[in-house]
């Protein structure tokens, strides 16, 4: 598979989410939109004025948000439960993992402007530690796509999942990848681009920033693999394996990488592949400045991922 | 329709019932149930045999003669719901699902041990007939609030019922529901507060007080009957004056003695959890014995 041509046009994978559950809500009836007055934020008002009885506003309350989803689950209806990232996960993370996880419900639980597309709002509103709590969840999937089209088939792929899962949506812009035929399937880790020199495995908004270090890296000389892990739980044990097999893995997310995915690549390669890695993500409690800026301070970057690569050959050779 | 009061009371309404074959049978099964669930504590070695007893008499009304449900059928789209938000009291819930026929009573000897379906707190994904599973407090009524909204969308004609502890409104996230139950007018919701008084440690009054609770849930847009939680014709007189339709979800103060039926567990904080030894085991089944005599 070829890399992708450099992208122009820059989206907003919220877009791709409520149109996406629009379509499925005008074919089935079962799909309902649950918010904490984040209408807005989700970009559901359109849902609303399509399907006024189908959007549940329980107000600025989540632990019952989640609770009500669960119930709505029970009820028939396939609810997809929508609101901040940082605090659908945080506030109301026992009634994910009882009501949603232990109960087997079959709710849809979105994340939305998750990561730090906060930015200067702080920790507080930073969805960071998702990841890493949510794949401790027995049997709650989680998936963190990478761009519209992957948001859009991540949705369906929920909506059609008999089970709780966990889909955190970036409004940070990202480009549309371009990619191959490969379907969007839960579980499966998708391979942008082979390479033998190295692995770059990554998900979410770090994708197409991968992509762009393996471009880097190839200009002087270095195969990298790119792999888009967008399943975190349950992980595809498979593609960690074959990324092992360059000798080097770096992980790339805007999630804290301890815990995150590139603890789960860790785990996976301490038992049964071990090879040297560099984990990139944020390290915990962020100080204050844009999203723009964390990304670039903690080196979420194309130049950071090159440099991480680098870096590990560099390793791998002493 | 019944009046709405503060306290807790004989219910005139349970004057329709004298005799009655419907009360006769609950008496007859929430018995049944009491010696059974404190035969599996004993068995098993730990529960909650105080919650348990408090709440039987509720339990019972609702599976042995309200609820319209189907153990051959047990997710029925059209089923009434019941959700043991005080998911703790299995000892109740196990004994009244078997009862009811959703496993054979001999399951019943399986509690708490290895493998079992019967887990310490319900788990809808072992055994049928449970909706949703509970244990920590405040879960249930937020799922419930769910299911009454589903039912409400679809002009749904099932009821659904959850049974809370009253220790447990001391969690938030049950008034978040009770205000957006308020606030959608779920009258196909039932809450049915098991108001013995007690929590684990201590009395609710002197933990974090709850009253004046009827008028809180009055606040929050509910309408709200006392009975006597352990008067199957007050509970049945409760339970039939849910029936459909109705503007307001309604919350029944069931006024409770934790530990009923068993002297010396009654009103005792320290029963919430704790084992009968041998001795206490027989002179609480000579108690119920005495009780269905009468």
């Amino acid at each position: 598979m070829s890399a992708p041509a450099p992208a122009v046009n820059l989206h907003d994978c919220r877009d791709a989410y409520v149109r996406t559950v629009e379509q499925l809500a005008a074919s089935d009836d079962r799909i309902v939109a649950v918010v904490n007055d984040s209408v807005g934020s989700s970009k559901l008002g359109k849902f609303r004025d399509r399907f006024p009885s189908r959007l549940i506003n329980v107000g600025i309350a989540e632990q019952n948000m989640v609770g009500v989803g669960a119930g709505l689950a029970n009820g028939g209806k396939i609810p997809f439960v929508s609101g901040a990232g940082c605090f659908l996960t945080a506030r109301a993370m026992e009634q994910i993992k009882v009501d949603c996880g232990y109960s087997q419900a079959n709710v849809k639980l979105c994340g939305i402007s998750s990561g730090v597309a906060y930015g200067e709002l702080g920790a507080t509103h930073h969805s960071i530690e998702d990841v890493a709590w949510l794949r401790a969840i027995d049997k709650l999937t989680v998936i963190v796509p990478a761009d519209p089209w992957e948001t859009a088939e991540a949705i369906r792929a929920a909506a059609a999942h008999n089970g709780p899962v966990y889909v955190k949506i970036s409004r940070m812009p990202v480009p549309e990848l371009d990619r191959g035929d490969t379907p969007f399937r839960i579980g499966r880790a998708e391979v942008l681009r082979t390479g033998d020199d190295i692995a770059i495995i990554a998900n979410g908004t770090l994708v197409h920033r991968a992509l762009a270090a393996a471009e880097m890296l190839a200009a002087e000389g270095i195969d990298a693999r790119v792999v888009n892990m967008a399943t975190v739980s349950p992980i595809d044990c498979q593609a960690i394996a074959d990324a092992a097999a360059t000798g080097g893995i770096v992980t790339a997310e805007e999630a804290l990488a301890h815990g995150g995915l590139g603890g789960a690549v860790a785990e996976y390669c301490a038992e049964h592949a071990p090879v040297r890695m560099r984990m990139l993500g944020f390290p915990g409690f962020l100080p204050t400045g844009s999203a723009a800026w964390l990304m670039e301070h903690f080196g979420l970057t194309a130049d950071g991922i090159a440099a991480a690569a680098r870096d590990l050959i560099a390793r791998r050779r002493a | 329709m019944m009046e709405q009061v503060d306290g807790p009371r004989r219910d005139a309404a349970a004057s329709a019932y004298p005799n009655d074959t419907r009360v006769k049978h609950v008496r007859e099964r929430a018995g049944w149930m009491r010696r059974r669930l404190l035969k599996m504590i004993v068995d098993a070695g730990q529960g909650h045999p105080g919650g348990d007893l408090s709440a039987t008499d509720i339990v019972a009304t609702l599976y042995f003669d309200i609820l319209r449900i189907d153990p051959v059928d047990p997710t029925a789209a059209g089923r009434d719901r019941f959700v043991m938000s005080k998911g703790h009291c299995t000892g109740a819930l196990y004994t009244a699902l078997s009862g009811a026929g959703f496993f054979a009573e001999a399951e019943l000897d399986t509690y708490l041990k290895p493998q079992s379906r019967l887990n310490g707190h319900p788990n809808r994904t072992y055994l049928p007939g449970v909706e949703t599973n509970t244990g920590p407090l405040g879960h249930g009524l937020p799922v419930a609030t769910g299911i009454a909204v589903a039912g409400q969308i679809d002009d749904a004609g099932f009821r659904v019922f959850a049974l809370t502890g009253d220790g447990e409104l001391q969690e938030g996230s049950m008034w978040e529901a009770a205000m957006f139950a308020g606030h959608r007018g779920l009258g196909n919701l039932t809450v049915i507060v098991d108001r013995n008084g007690l929590q684990q440690g201590a009395r609710t009054e002197d933990t974090n007080a709850l009253e004046p609770l009827a008028d809180k849930w009055r606040a929050f847009g509910w309408e709200v009957v006392g009975v006597d939680g352990h008067d199957h014709a007050s509970l049945l007189a409760a339970f039939d004056d849910a029936a459909l339709p109705r503007s307001k979800p309604r919350c029944i103060i069931a006024e409770t003695v934790k530990g009923k039926g068993i002297s010396f567990m009654e009103h005792q904080a320290a029963w919430h959890h704790g084992l009968p030894n041998a001795d206490q085991f027989a002179l609480a089944n000579g108690e119920f014995d005495m009780d269905m005599a009468r």
